[in-house]
């Protein structure tokens, strides 16, 4: 077999130089400051100092942490009934809703959120509705309320399929057990199928909370030009103000974060399993 | 379940989908609309797309967008293809060190990628362009092939190659006549998987691009802040184009899954 293993070996070269290659400049480049050439590099925190005594930037930070965690909470609210109802429907049902619910992530992004600038306008169809019956109209567009909508649009379908998935793998025979030891409908949900929908609702928060915190068309969209979200700020350092090595440090400093939490949720995912378990 | 309840949850479940769908109709009876206006409807016409149809530079971005995802799915398939196949023969070291690295553009933000391939370009003084931005799409389309093919390599009988060369076939043949046929499932999934994340992209392919080579995405995305309903018709164009394929494939599996059904009916009536 070792003619097959030999296959391999291009690829090994390809991701060290297009995968490895590049990650190894980020952490280079937020080590140092600009007018540095390779040659004399000096390694500095300057970029990080600059980074954490800026109240502009914690505060940037911040809010993306802020928008990303009601875009979760949202999505989980929103999205765990859906799951819940298609879990229950019949086996025919379940592929034409999967079908349903997905359908709308396989269109672009893009796409997507542009179809909310109309909607949201001053004059859109959500303030001639409230019109009808005397409210409004509301500003919405370029707010921070038509980022969270646009995110929580864009990814309520990956919650809701995760959590539909863990509901699935159950055993309906568990819900049946509660229902002859006497625990009534809400009890047999909160003390039965929620626990046991909890790896889904893990794995949903990290599809749903990593894209929130890191993206910058939905923010730039819908937002506006002066709404800045993390990505927002790391793009305008590479695009706009040029300073590489200041945007390489607030993208590892973000990627730190979210590797910090993805190790949150596992472990938290880990315990609560290994409870069930014993 | 009781009745009233379970009007209660189709009531919700229409608010969900109306939440769903209710942009998608929006962008295709706008991409219609007699006016500029993106609120009112003023009749029906198809100006848009006649705009579109004479807009060089959303002309070009459709072409580019099928041709990135064309060349990307089949150069990663076949790389993927190889190197999973290769990877299930090689030692445990070897194979975890290889998937871990396959973690960073499937983990990492996107926009992480997208700013190390665009240092990485102009430290070698490459001229971003096309061949970057394809470039781009077949790396961060290879680990889900991968990824999608290592299932299928795990159940499969290690004896049979080994087999089918012990009978005289060169390795070659006995990858193409014996692997490959058995893990086709996994292979068209990731060819699938491959074409769909390039089509799609956005935040890659605008940090990995330049000299006017823009996708889809990026059109939408320098377009946006100037009132445009010709970004409506390419949205519409790009929505149906979807809806085809996805009606396309489901027929399709429905035809051969019906194919295979008549074919082991017809199996067993032989056997008995």
């Amino acid at each position: 077999m070792k003619q097959f293993r030999r296959m391999t070996y291009p690829y090994i070269v390809w991701a060290l130089i297009l995968i490895v290659a590049p990650m190894l400049l980020i952490v280079l480049y937020a080590f140092t400051t600009k007018g540095n050439d390779v040659v004399t590099t000096k390694f500095t925190l300057e970029n990080f100092v600059k980074f954490f005594s800026d109240p502009l930037f914690l505060k940037v930070l911040l809010r993306s942490l802020k928008v990303a965690a009601i875009t979760t909470v949202a999505c989980l609210l929103l999205g765990y009934f859906p799951a819940y109802y298609i879990a229950r429907s019949s086996e025919k049902f379940k592929m034409r809703w999967v079908l349903i619910i997905t359908f709308p992530t396989w269109i672009n992004l893009l796409v997507r959120t542009y179809a909310w600038t109309g909607i949201l306008q001053d004059d859109g169809i959500i303030n001639t509705m409230l019109g009808w019956i005397g409210l409004g109209p509301y500003e919405m567009m370029y707010t921070e309320f038509a980022v969270i909508v646009g995110m929580i649009y864009n990814f309520l379908p990956f919650m809701v399929l995760q959590i539909y998935t863990s509901l699935t793998k159950m055993d309906g025979s568990l819900l049946e057990a509660a229902n002859d030891l006497g625990a009534n409908k809400f009890q047999s949900f909160l003390r039965v199928t929620l626990p046991l929908s909890l790896p889904g609702i893990i794995s949903g928060i990290t599809l749903v909370f990593l894209p929130a915190v890191s993206s910058f068309c939905i923010p730039n969209m819908l937002g506006g030009g002066q709404y800045m979200l993390v990505g927002n700020m790391i793009e305008q350092y590479f695009q706009s103000a040029g300073d590489w090595n200041f945007g390489s440090a607030i993208s590892l400093i973000m990627a730190i974060i979210i590797i910090f939490s993805m190790y949150l949720t596992k472990k938290v995912d880990v315990t609560e399993r290994g409870e069930a378990d014993a | 379940m009781k009745p009233k309840k379970r009007v209660f949850g189709t009531v919700l479940m229409i608010l969900v989908v109306i939440f769903l769908y209710a942009p998608i109709v929006y962008t295709v009876i706008f991409s219609f609309n007699d006016s500029k206006s993106l609120t009112k409807f003023a009749g029906f016409s198809t100006r848009w797309y006649t705009k579109m149809a004479n807009d060089r530079d959303m002309k070009d971005a459709i072409y580019y967008t099928f041709v990135v995802a064309v060349l990307a799915t089949i150069i990663s398939t076949i790389i993927g293809t190889l190197t999973a196949i290769g990877l299930s023969k090689s030692n445990k070291i070897l194979r975890s060190c290889v998937e871990q690295v396959n973690e960073l553009p499937m983990m990492n933000p996107d926009i992480v990628t997208g700013i190390g391939l665009l240092m990485f370009f102009s430290a070698l003084h490459v001229d971003k362009g096309f061949a970057t931005l394809l470039l781009a799409h077949i790396m961060f389309c290879i680990p889900y092939v991968i990824l999608s093919i290592m299932p299928k390599l795990r159940s499969l009988d290690p004896n049979l190659a080994e087999a089918a060369m012990d009978l005289g076939a060169t390795p070659m043949r006995a990858l193409v006549k014996v692997i490959v046929p058995q893990i086709m499932p996994g292979i068209i999934s990731g060819a699938l998987i491959a074409f769909t994340m390039s089509f799609d992209d956005f935040v890659i392919s605008y940090f990995a691009t330049g000299n006017g080579v823009k996708n889809i995405s990026i059109i939408v995305y320098t377009m946006r802040m100037r009132v445009n309903p010709s970004i409506n018709a390419l949205s519409t164009v790009v929505i149906a184009l979807l809806t085809i394929g996805l009606i396309l494939y489901n027929v399709f599996s429905a035809v051969v899954a019906r194919r295979r059904e008549r074919e082991e009916k017809r199996l067993r009536e032989q056997a008995e």
